[in-house]
């Protein structure tokens, strides 16, 4: 299964668009794809590195050398021309290709949208604020290139392509498999138990790319419209398998502002525009982003084998490392999400070494349910601190009955987070750095929501306490 | 916000903020780098192939069938099909460009194999059944001295009246010692060349190098074939950083062995994971100092000694660690001092040139010592700094330069005018007496960094002018382009010696068989050397031309003039274009050659003495933080840089190298950790897991301007300064306001922070400070 970089590449023998890592985490590879949504065509900047063809499927692919019209640049290319914004000149067409699809958004973004939609676009030589002024200069919420005017006849021919049909492309070794119907996907996986299930493919592209794994076997998800549902109301947020972060954000974000504050920083626009909400959980990584904070707001998990469903509490599916309750030929279906009641309170925390793009050292969330001042129960769990995401019975236990206003009854608490998780040291955090941080995030959880202390993020804003 | 003031001088084209003059090409897509260029028929492609396991032993066996025999494989090359010389050091040998009986680090190139196409060669690389009889390798520099490895260069020091007593009488003192974490380049574009064999045994190898001359000479002889076969060209490069001074050679070697063997096109192009574990990076140090000082905070006495990680091989690592010990002074006077480094033998990939070549690491010492005293003391930093700097009576270096353009007073104190220093310090010490989990920090730091290769021989280049007879120029000139506008800036140079806008200068590709036996472009010295030669051979074309018009007008030589694309030839004006037809048509030659060597820099390393630097660039940085003092994060607030060019070429390409240089100096001090297992293998050789700055660790609050000079006192091109690397060193006051965000939790306690400064870092020593 060929990547759309090397396709670009190899084949087309299109080079503007480059390889910087091969593995999504650089962005000199972003092309814009446009997606039907709604009946309006939109464009999204993805990793062409690890896009694999057959997602492109009824989409517009729009890559840097499409650009300029005649020799007039486009205008997010002039304004990189103008802000001095290229130095080697090597990360800009990724650049220019997510300033394009911000270009394209709608409205005229402020300094602090344009740096995280390029917060997956790597460049080592301008430090940034030439790109940052290019995008203020030509991202003026008003489109006025070819894209706008041919987007009349683009929406039609995407209509057109994205027909409801299932697509199915085969060999003699293997196939891809783009089902649009349900149950023809589910048939499908339970009959290929073998087969890699895809959503956003930003993890499984990388067993491509770098570990050069041949997957004869590919179900994409993506196009089964139903799985693309969301949900939304005052009860509980209902989210798709193949919902991606892009799509799940504006409700996530409503069940609290610290998760909106995590997607903003979980991988980056590129990443959220492929990856989905599933995806992160199907997977299984003991330092997915989501997972923490769906346990500890109590999710529960859909699955699906051919004809037959049923339904788990999230942290029940993470088994060990790499090793999750699914069957083979069994689909990650969607999950239900409660939100939160009256008298409720929700933290979660991310630790990185880079805010941006990186992948958590410790990923910390809490659900704390008060009476008055006091704690009646709480949901507690972690990411990056065992081999699955996990909750803290312990730290749990020892949190029902503490009071907000007496620091003294925390301790109790901070310290079982020790009994509760065994950290490992790697290249993101040490074993005692991961511990240390653990504890002292409850402690700041529970300062918080006491308001004990304000001032209490370098990043993002937290409001209210309880 | 950003400050690119327009010079205020008679010049056409030099001091204009023209675009890179690329940028149109780079923004389209349409830049042409290595792996772009359109494939020749035939095209291998080339992958090297290494031992998964072990760093350092003897070579057991090698088993390559599978490698061989793999569909699309047309060759595998070891080190016996090298038919001369097997090594592509830069320096004093020692680096096999396919190892021979043993491996000294993780991944290290054992074999090449050469495919059809790149993913078979990818695939067929890792069938390779290669056993090594591993011995445990010392991956730091503690295990360096613990397992007594031999240095990879002797130890080398600088003195200054004897330490020891001057420590002794000194009313203070104060001694620690402290990690200096090394660096990836993370040059965007990695390793590729591409090699093409030529009739008669000639090969031409089109690479990603900052030294086409060095790669010529290697790959000559490697081949064992007159240099004069080998031609090396390079348009651009996507980056380098340093990274490809040294280190481009080896992927040119295998490209070039297998053009040679298969008489067809070879392509090396590396994948990122192993472009960063294959190559090497900043050389992380552990610095020892002890400081005397009196109780204003003056240094009386210093003594410091670097233990730096080399990796295997010296490469670059001899000029790297004396450059640290050139710039363990700063801006500072030091009245007794001992400045001491030791080249420590690691299995770790060999260290290289990075943009600073060892002098941030000096750097960062002495900002570090600067701030030990002042929390030592009680003292502001800045009044430490202030007090210590080079002054009339304490003028000359530790090496025995004596500064005659010290400028650092002047810079810190605009700087400190501009970024409100005084009465941002008293707002941090009102935000920390609050108490909270933030805590802020604040720090105003110089930059002083001498300008010149210490290797005297070479301060040279060379450049070629052709002008044609429609008035275009072709340029062509020693230096390579990684991205920080030399070519512009030397065509802007040229443009102004024929009074022609810089765009009727045609700027042509870097290659040895124009202009031969070149420096690398390195030491900041691109556009000094290259500009002033560039600038010869021009001015010889011009001189001609004048000649000519003064005696086909019969008009002096003195009433002639060349402005704005016409030739004033006294009373009347001809293009620019048709007086160079008109010099043709009389046979007068339109093409030279130029040449410029440095004047005044000599140094002899034997006796540590004399002028290894032509002038020196200053610079300083004000830097504001934020810490979270429960977890370690940290956030850079406000950054204020006021630097000196000169007289600036192009201000615009000037502000994009200090930004930038101040960007990927933070990155360094704070988010960049390179990770090694006990195995020694790097554990951080991707962009998953090696975190460079993105745009949102730049501060928005961030305020650039250039120094207001009157130009380089030494008559360098156009009176300006050097750029490329000292604005690297600006980073340093971010790592400083944190450690001055750390010293205010537990007054009179120097918080041990290590470098990088990331939040594990931090926090550790929050605990430390508040322990």
């Amino acid at each position: 299964m060929q990547t759309v970089l090397d396709y670009l590449r190899l084949e087309e023998k299109s080079r503007g668009t480059k390889e910087g890592c091969n593995e999504g985490d650089c962005g000199a590879c972003t092309v814009a794809l446009g997606s039907l949504r709604n009946g309006q065509i939109v464009y999204e900047p993805v990793n062409a590195c690890i896009l694999l063809m057959g997602q492109l499927d009824g989409k517009d692919l729009v890559a840097v050398d499409d650009l300029a019209d005649g020799n007039t640049l486009h205008p997010v290319q002039q304004a990189m021309v103008d802000m001095h914004g290229a130095q080697c000149g090597f990360c800009t067409p990724g650049f220019i290709m997510s300033l394009f699809t911000l270009y394209h958004a709608g409205h005229r973004p402020t300094r602090q949208e344009i740096v995280d939609h390029i917060a997956g676009n790597l460049c080592r030589c301008t430090g940034y604020r030439p790109i940052v002024d290019a995008g203020l200069a030509s991202c003026t919420g008003k489109a006025i290139d070819k894209w706008a005017r041919g987007a009349k006849s683009a929406t039609e021919t995407l209509s057109l392509l994205n027909d409801g049909s299932d697509l199915m492309i085969a060999d003699g070794h293997g196939f891809l498999a783009v089902p649009s119907n349900p149950d023809t996907l589910a048939t499908l996986a339970a009959a290929n138990p073998d087969a890699t299930i895809v959503a956003g493919s930003t993890d499984v592209s990388l067993w491509i790319t770098k570990q050069l794994r041949t997957l004869p076997k590919i179900i994409h998800i993506g196009a089964v419209q139903s799985l693309h549902e969301i949900g939304d109301t005052p009860q509980r947020l209902s989210l798709g398998a193949a919902v991606t972060y892009a799509e799940a954000e504006p409700h996530l974000t409503k069940i609290d502002h610290d998760i909106g504050e995590v997607l903003r920083r979980l991988g980056s626009k590129q990443v959220r525009a492929s990856g989905t909400v599933g995806g992160n959980i199907a997977n299984g990584s003991p330092i997915g982003d989501m997972p923490p904070m769906l346990i500890a707001l109590g999710a529960t998990l859909h699955l699906r084998h051919g004809g037959t469903t049923r339904q788990l509490p999230l942290e029940d599916f993470f088994l060990a490392y790499g090793k999750q309750d699914r069957k083979p030929g069994e689909l990650v279906w969607r999950v239900d999400i409660p939100k939160l009641k009256a008298g409720e309170h929700f933290r979660g925390y991310k630790i990185a070494k880079r805010f941006d793009q990186d992948i958590s050292a410790v990923m910390a969330a809490f659900k704390f349910t008060l009476n008055g001042r006091d704690i009646e129960t709480a949901r507690v769990a972690f990411g990056g601190m065992a081999a699955t995401p996990k909750r803290a019975p312990y730290t749990e236990k020892a949190l029902a009955g503490a009071s907000l206003d007496d620091a003294s009854t925390w301790s109790a608490a901070i310290s079982a987070l020790t009994d509760d998780y065994q950290p490992i040291s790697d290249m993101r955090a040490s074993a005692a750095y991961r511990r240390d941080v653990a504890q002292s995030l409850l402690r700041k959880a529970l300062m918080e929501i006491s308001g004990a202390a304000k001032d209490t993020r370098v990043t993002g804003i937290r409001g209210e306490a309880a | 916000m950003v400050t690119a003031r327009r010079k205020p001088i008679a010049t056409d084209t030099v001091g204009l903020a023209l675009a890179h003059d690329s940028a149109a090409l780079h923004v389209s897509g349409a830049a042409t780098y290595i792996d772009d260029m359109r494939e020749p028929e035939g095209l291998l492609h080339v992958v090297p192939g290494f031992a998964r396991e072990g760093a350092r032993g003897k070579i057991k066996s090698i088993d390559l069938d599978a490698v061989r025999s793999y569909p699309g494989v047309i060759a595998v090359y070891t080190h016996k099909d090298i038919p001369g010389h097997n090594d592509c050091s830069p320096s004093i040998g020692g680096d096999p460009i396919l190892a021979v009986d043993a491996i000294e680090f993780h991944s290290q190139v054992i074999f090449a194999v050469a495919a059809v196409t790149r993913d078979a060669a990818r695939r067929a690389a890792r069938l390779a059944r290669i056993e090594i009889a591993a011995e445990k390798p010392a991956v730091t520099v503690d295990d360096a001295v613990a397992m007594k490895t031999k240095d990879v260069l002797p130890p080398y020091e600088f003195r200054r009246r004897d330490v020891k007593p001057a420590l002794k009488a000194s009313p203070n003192r104060f001694g620690e010692t402290f990690l200096i974490g090394g660096q990836e380049h993370f040059y965007l574009e990695g390793q590729v060349s591409m090699a093409i064999p030529e009739e008669g045994g000639a090969m031409t190898v089109y690479t990603s190098t900052q030294h086409p001359t060095e790669v010529q000479h290697l790959m000559a002889r490697m081949l064992g074939i007159p240099d004069a076969l080998v031609t090396c060209e390079c348009r651009r490069m996507g980056g380098a950083f340093g990274g490809k001074e040294s280190q481009a050679a080896q992927w040119a070697a295998l490209a070039v062995l297998t053009a040679h063997h298969t008489g067809r096109p070879a392509k090396c192009r590396l994948d990122r994971d192993e472009d960063m574990t294959m190559t090497g990076k900043r050389h992380d140090f552990r610095a020892t100092y002890e400081a005397g000082f009196d109780k204003t905070g003056r240094v009386t006495a210093v003594d410091v000694e670097f233990l730096s990680r080399c990796g295997y091989s010296a490469d670059l690592s001899g000029p790297i660690n004396d450059r640290t010990m050139f710039h363990a002074d700063n801006t500072y006077f030091y009245p007794a001092c001992r400045i001491a480094t030791r080249r420590l033998k690691t299995h770790t990939v060999s260290n290289t040139a990075f943009r600073g070549f060892g002098g941030p690491q000096g750097m960062i010492f002495s900002e570090r010592m600067m701030d030990a005293i002042a929390i030592k003391l009680g003292l502001d930093p800045l009044d430490v700094r202030k007090r210590n700097l080079y002054a009339k009576g304490r003028d000359v270096t530790p090496y025995g330069m004596k500064l005659e353009d010290n400028i650092a007073l002047d810079v810190i104190e605009q700087l400190e005018a501009s970024s409100d220093y005084r009465a941002r310090r008293e707002a941090v010490n009102a935000f920390n007496a609050k108490s909270g989990i933030l805590r802020k920090g604040l720090a105003l730091t110089p930059v002083k960094f001498g300008i010149s290769f210490t290797l005297t021989h070479l301060n040279q280049a060379g450049a070629l002018v052709h002008v044609y007879t429609d008035g275009s120029v072709h340029l062509n000139h020693g230096g390579t382009e990684m991205g920080q506008g030399l070519y512009t800036k030397v065509a802007q140079v040229v443009a102004e010696e024929f009074g022609i806008t810089a765009g009727r200068v045609r700027i042509t590709a870097t290659t040895t068989a124009k202009v031969p036996n070149t420096s690398a472009t390195a030491a900041s010295s691109g556009s000094d050397l290259n500009g002033m030669a560039a600038k010869a051979a021009a001015s010889t074309i011009k001189s001609r031309l004048v000649a000519f018009a003064a005696r086909n007008w019969k008009v002096a030589k003195s009433r002639i003039r060349f402005e704005k694309g016409q030739v004033i030839i006294g009373n009347q004006s001809i293009s620019f274009g048709d007086l160079a037809k008109k010099a043709h048509q009389a046979r007068i030659s339109l093409s030279s050659t130029g040449y410029y060597a440095t004047p005044k820099v000599a140094w002899d390393r034997d006796k540590a003495k004399g002028r290894p630097f032509y002038y020196f660039a200053y610079g300083a940085a004000c830097a504001e933080v934020t810490i979270d003092t429960l977890t370690g994060e940290m956030r850079t607030d406000r950054v204020d840089i006021l630097h000196d060019v000169g007289r600036s070429l192009n201000p615009a390409l000037d502000i994009g190298q200090i930004e930038g240089g101040f960007v990927q100096g933070m990155g360094w001090l704070t988010t960049e950790e390179l990770v090694f297992d006990e195995q020694g293998r790097l554990r951080t050789h991707a962009p998953s897991t090696y975190k460079i700055p993105c745009a949102s660790d730049v501060p928005e609050d961030f305020r650039v301007k250039l120094y207001e000079s009157k130009g380089n006192r030494e008559n360098t091109i156009h009176r300006s300064k050097a750029v490329g690397e000292p604005p690297l060193m600006l980073g340093i006051a971010v790592w400083s306001a944190i450690f001055n965000a750390l010293a205010g939790l537990n007054p009179g306690k120097v918080p041990p922070l290590d470098a990088p400064a990331t939040a594990e870092a931090i926090l550790r020593a929050v605990k430390a400070v508040q322990s």
